[in-house]
């Protein structure tokens, strides 16, 4: 009943395709067809942003060989499965999909259609044509941690975060433990704002964390506005998600930069030669996937040559961000020394480590 | 009380009033607006179409004084659409407004595309020297930016006009009996349209301040629901300027006072700080509205009404 | 001067409503915004016609398309019923939005108590637990407005940010997926707390058949009994309900009652259907979009569901075209807007008759 209705509104529609004119249009060479599925709108110069930077990179890089098409500002309720369907059902090749409350919506669609393969960013769910992706940030927090430790006079690390979920405690806890690393006396300030992105109040946040001493500032939101913040009132602050140099060129540290153009270029190519598999990626300096900004020239000579000594540890795997000992906040030891933490016990931190002020919700 | 202390409490007051302009602009704004009788709930859509104006002039000229005049005719021009539609096709001013909101949204996202990642030079705050140096009230007198005081003015003029104008008292007289007003020979619709316009102009300016002077840059949906506080603060207000502002300070103070009760760690969760500016406009609201008689003295009668001059 | 001829339109009252234009304005409106979008696209460099067959026509080619329409209509219909009660009789919940994520919650709550269970009667107690969820949403403003005459449009608007704190406070802590490491949303309910789907191959889900019974329901209490009767009196002139002996408070109470209940079972057929689980977001803001279904519907049960679908259509087009043309989320709000506005602008012809040159007692003086 259900298919007989589809086909008779299939062929009405083309009747009236036809007079319409230029709806049914015919493609000569088959090119790739990739969809990207965005939480917030391309305008928003942070996550989606630099995703959909990525999605031109691919364009820039295949040319005719591939069509790409978005849906941007797409809510993580019931629309999210009917946008991924879409794709699904137009033939697309391949389809990112590109916030953590798009998992299980693309989970469903993956099932229906096992022609089209999926990838998600930041879940853990996967499926034979599902494959998830993320990137190490915390790798990038573990070098901006080391910096702020050095440069710190008031001994306050101001963090701005987002909500209070595993991946910006993962970014939390990397700040600190870099930074107490080379001096232990940081304190790290954590104010919840309960937005990804609303320029005003993360200004707010950053105004009062500085009034409370902080005289490093970093963020976990999406806008540049803790950068000009710490401009206008002479602290340092970190760029997030894009390089925000230019928001404070005299005050911004360095950046930690999202760039997804690489893998999602090698993602297309390994569906051309036929080799897509549905695989888990967590890359992060070493992949390319997460980069940093050109180091403010202000940063002292010894400074800088620490900070990328962390950086070229971390590629080189000699150095872990999350080795032991690590305390939490009450003092109890949750990693000996000479272990370090999973990637799964990273994908589900739920707990700060000694050294972060406030207490997380339970 | 130490020097420390003061100079803490003036910054925690700069603060509040920086946050609070955005809202007291678009609050007194639609203030005037409904004062005629007309509701535009398009305060937010209105809002972004001024912030991407007053950004997009900015870059483009270099010049501040642009921007700010630009976000005065982009909100004035949602403004008149508005106007047009419910004052002369008589539509429902609700439904208007709130398609006003979803036209803005779309529209300065727009126009915006290009403006993305770009920056402008902030607006300096005032500074006279050694009195801006004086602890608590150097700073919080004198040295906040131009726009602090501007709407102060604005509140201020505002309060003279519908206490103290023959013209206020008209616009009042339209928004509290069209029909009255019509048959005395004021024209009414043209009267509503220049609050309308007023009004716009004002949202336009609150917008401006968002994009070239509180967080000179433009991302899409950078209002982030300010607008929504506006209305409400109107009617929190019960249609008086200075209680407009006060409303507004007493959003953007709490807003700003749960920030820092978080940054000194206390134990509860940040969404339940986060909801306090919230739950305490609903108590205040409470408190001063047990008397009801005052609320209806001010509450303009025909308030969201259609009005056509034949009946 | 008087006798200046004039080519200025303007409007005469027609004195009752054109039962003509009733229906033909919508479908003028539907014209003028082919007409006005086919140019917009046309100057952004689209082609125009296949925008718009791509817009307002592709959506409707299969059947989980029209499927999809009825899902994206659900909530709005529900939550506008609800709120066209009040609006009928001046009480404006401008919460609705607050309401359904309170039903979502409490729906949502009872699905994740029993998680473990199986049972027919799971369902049923959480459609009820929703609607009293948004029932109890909508009584603050309800009790507030009745007891100390705080604005109801200020108290049920601020607290859509409290109750949407409440949930993402629930499901960033005690609500969380125990399995889930900890991100922020609750387990999968359970297939004895799931909506049943009437399609399939569709998400055609039972939530559809509420907003059927509400149509209805609503049309029913309007149209046929004593209280719809005493909301509408108290709507037009407050003073001669009052003379007739009805009370404002009551009017006030119910209509909060009764559009929180919708809005409530529209958050619970949300997270009970087409999401299955919670989320920190359970609507991208159908209870402020259902303020505009309500007045585009004209505030009638029937309007509302055309109108709850219309604007459903609108959002799949707007997919749509982004998919198929790239036209980008920020012409489709322009075009949403347009399309709002020459709706809302034809319906002064059902009251209204456009007339060229001056009224004619002017003329005579």
């Amino acid at each position: 009943m259900g298919m007989f209705k589809g086909t008779r509104l299939a062929a009405v529609a083309a009747v009236l395709a036809g007079l319409l004119g230029g709806a049914a249009t015919a493609q000569a060479a088959d090119p790739l067809k990739v969809g990207f599925v965005y939480v917030g709108p391309v305008g928003d110069l942070g996550w989606s942003y630099q995703h959909d930077v990525g999605r031109k990179a691919l364009e820039a890089h295949f040319g005719d060989k591939i069509k790409t098409a978005y849906v941007e500002d797409v809510a993580e309720g019931a629309d999210a499965e009917r946008v991924i369907a879409q794709f699904g059902q137009q033939g697309y090749d391949l389809v990112f999909t590109t916030s953590f409350g798009f998992m299980n919506p693309t989970l469903k669609v993956a099932k229906k259609f096992p022609k089209t393969k999926f990838e998600h960013a930041t879940g853990y769910k996967t499926a034979d044509n599902l494959g998830i992706y993320d990137a190490r940030f915390h790798e990038g927090r573990a070098v901006i941690g080391t910096i702020a430790g050095h440069m710190t006079k008031t001994n306050v690390i101001g963090y701005i975060g987002s909500f209070p979920i595993p991946e910006v405690v993962r970014g939390i806890n990397a700040v600190t433990l870099a930074a107490r690393k080379v001096n232990p006396n940081v304190q790290v300030k954590v104010i919840w704002v309960n937005s990804w992105y609303d320029p005003g109040k993360e200004r707010e946040a950053a105004e009062t964390l500085i009034a409370q001493g902080a005289d490093i500032i970093t963020q976990h939101t999406d806008s540049p506005a803790a950068v000009q913040v710490a401009e206008e009132k002479g602290v340092w602050a970190f760029g997030q998600a894009s390089d925000m140099a230019k928001f404070g060129p005299k005050r911004l540290l360095t950046s930690i930069i999202d760039d997804w153009s690489g893998y999602y270029i090698s993602r297309v190519q390994a569906v051309m030669d036929g080799k897509w598999k549905a695989e888990t990626t967590w890359g992060g300096f070493k992949a390319g996937m997460v980069k940093l900004g050109a180091l403010n020239p202000a940063i002292p000579a010894d400074v800088q040559k620490a900070a990328m000594d962390v950086k070229t540890g971390i590629e080189g795997g000699t150095l872990d961000p999350f080795a032991g000992p690590i305390k939490d906040q009450d003092g109890k030891e949750r990693v000996k020394a000479g272990a370090a933490l999973t990637d799964k016990d990273l994908l589900s931190m739920d707990w700060y480590v000694e050294g972060v002020q406030g207490k997380l919700p339970k | 009380m130490s020097i420390e202390l003061l100079d803490a409490t003036a910054l925690l007051l700069v603060a509040m009033m920086r946050a609070a302009v955005p809202l007291a602009l678009a609050a007194l704004g639609e203030l005037v607006t409904e004062k005629s009788g007309v509701l535009n709930l398009g305060v937010e859509g209105m809002m972004l179409t001024g912030a991407v104006a007053a950004f997009a002039a900015t870059v483009s000229t270099g010049s501040m004084t642009f921007g700010l005049l630009a976000a005065m005719l982009a909100g004035m021009a949602m403004a008149l659409l508005f106007g047009f539609l419910t004052l002369y096709l008589l539509t429902n001013q609700v439904a208007t407004g709130l398609a006003l909101t979803i036209f803005g949204i779309g529209l300065s996202a727009f126009v915006g595309q290009g403006f993305v990642g770009q920056t402008v030079e902030p607006m300096a705050a005032v500074s006279l020297g050694a009195l801006s140096q004086i602890p608590l009230i150097g700073k919080l007198v004198f040295g906040q930016d131009p726009m602090v005081y501007l709407t102060l003015a604005l509140t201020g003029v505002i309060w003279w006009f519908f206490a103290r104008a023959r013209a206020g008292l008209v616009v009042r007289a339209v928004g509290e009996s069209p029909h009255a007003a019509h048959a005395i020979g004021y024209p009414v619709r043209l009267i509503r349209l220049g609050a309308v316009l007023f009004g716009g102009a004002c949202c336009g300016l609150a917008g401006a301040y968002l994009s070239l002077v509180y967080t000179p840059m433009w991302v899409e949906g950078m209002t982030a629901g300010r607008g929504w506080i506006a209305l409400a603060l109107v009617v929190f207000a019960t249609w008086r300027p200075w209680r407009a502002l006060l409303g507004a300070w007493l959003f953007g103070g709490i807003t700003i006072i749960q920030l820092h009760v978080q940054g000194m760690g206390v134990d509860l969760p940040s969404q339940v700080l986060s909801m306090l500016p919230y739950l305490a406009t609903i108590v205040v609201l409470v408190l001063i509205s047990r008397d009801s008689t005052r609320i209806r003295l001010n509450a303009p009668a025909s308030i969201g009404k259609v009005f056509h001059p034949e009946g | 001067m008087a006798h200046k001829p004039s080519f200025m339109p303007r409007l005469e009252p027609r004195g009752h409503a054109s039962p003509s234009m009733v229906y033909l304005t919508p479908l003028l409106a539907l014209v003028v915004t082919l007409l006005a979008g086919g140019l917009l696209f046309q100057v952004l460099g689209f082609n125009a016609p296949e925008a718009l067959y791509t817009f307002f026509i592709s959506p409707l080619t299969t059947a989980y398309g029209l499927g999809e329409l009825v899902v994206k209509a659900t909530p709005l219909a529900l939550c506008a019923i609800g709120l066209a009660l009040g609006f009928r009789g001046n009480v404006w919940n401008i919460g609705a939005e607050g309401q359904l994520t309170f039903g979502a919650i409490f729906g949502g709550g009872v699905a994740l108590a029993c998680y473990d269970m199986e049972g027919w009667w799971i369902l049923p107690l959480m459609v009820v637990a929703g609607m009293v969820g948004g029932m109890l949403w909508g009584a603050i403003p309800a009790f507030l407005k009745t007891r100390f005459h705080a604005s109801e449009i200020l108290v049920s608007l601020m607290l859509t940010y409290v109750a949407t704190l409440i949930l993402s406070l629930l499901v960033h802590g005690p609500w969380r997926d125990p399995e889930g490491f900890n991100f922020p949303e609750s387990r999968i309910f359970s297939d004895s707390a799931l909506l049943p789907v009437l399609l399939a191959e569709t998400r055609l889900h039972f939530g559809a058949l509420f907003a059927l019974a509400a149509v209805v329901g609503g049309w029913f209490i309007i149209a046929r009994t004593f209280v719809g009767f005493q909301i509408k009196v108290m709507g037009l002139t407050p003073a001669a309900g009052g003379y007739a002996g009805f009370s404002q408070r009551k009017v006030v109470w119910l209509s909060f009652l009764v559009s929180g209940a919708l809005a409530g079972l529209a958050g619970v057929s949300e997270v009970a259907g087409p999401i299955g689980q919670l989320q920190p977001t359970v609507s991208p803001g159908y209870g402020f979009t259902a303020i505009i279904v309500a007045f585009l519907g004209r505030l009638h049960p029937v309007g509302i569901l055309l109108a709850a679908l219309l604007m459903a259509l609108s959002y799949l087009g707007g997919e749509a075209v982004q998919i198929g043309m790239g036209l980008p989320l920020a012409v489709t709000g322009v075009f949403q807007g347009m399309l709002l506005f020459f709706l809302l602008a034809s319906d002064v012809l059902i009251r209204y008759r456009v007339r060229f040159g001056r009224p004619q007692q002017e003329a005579k003086a």
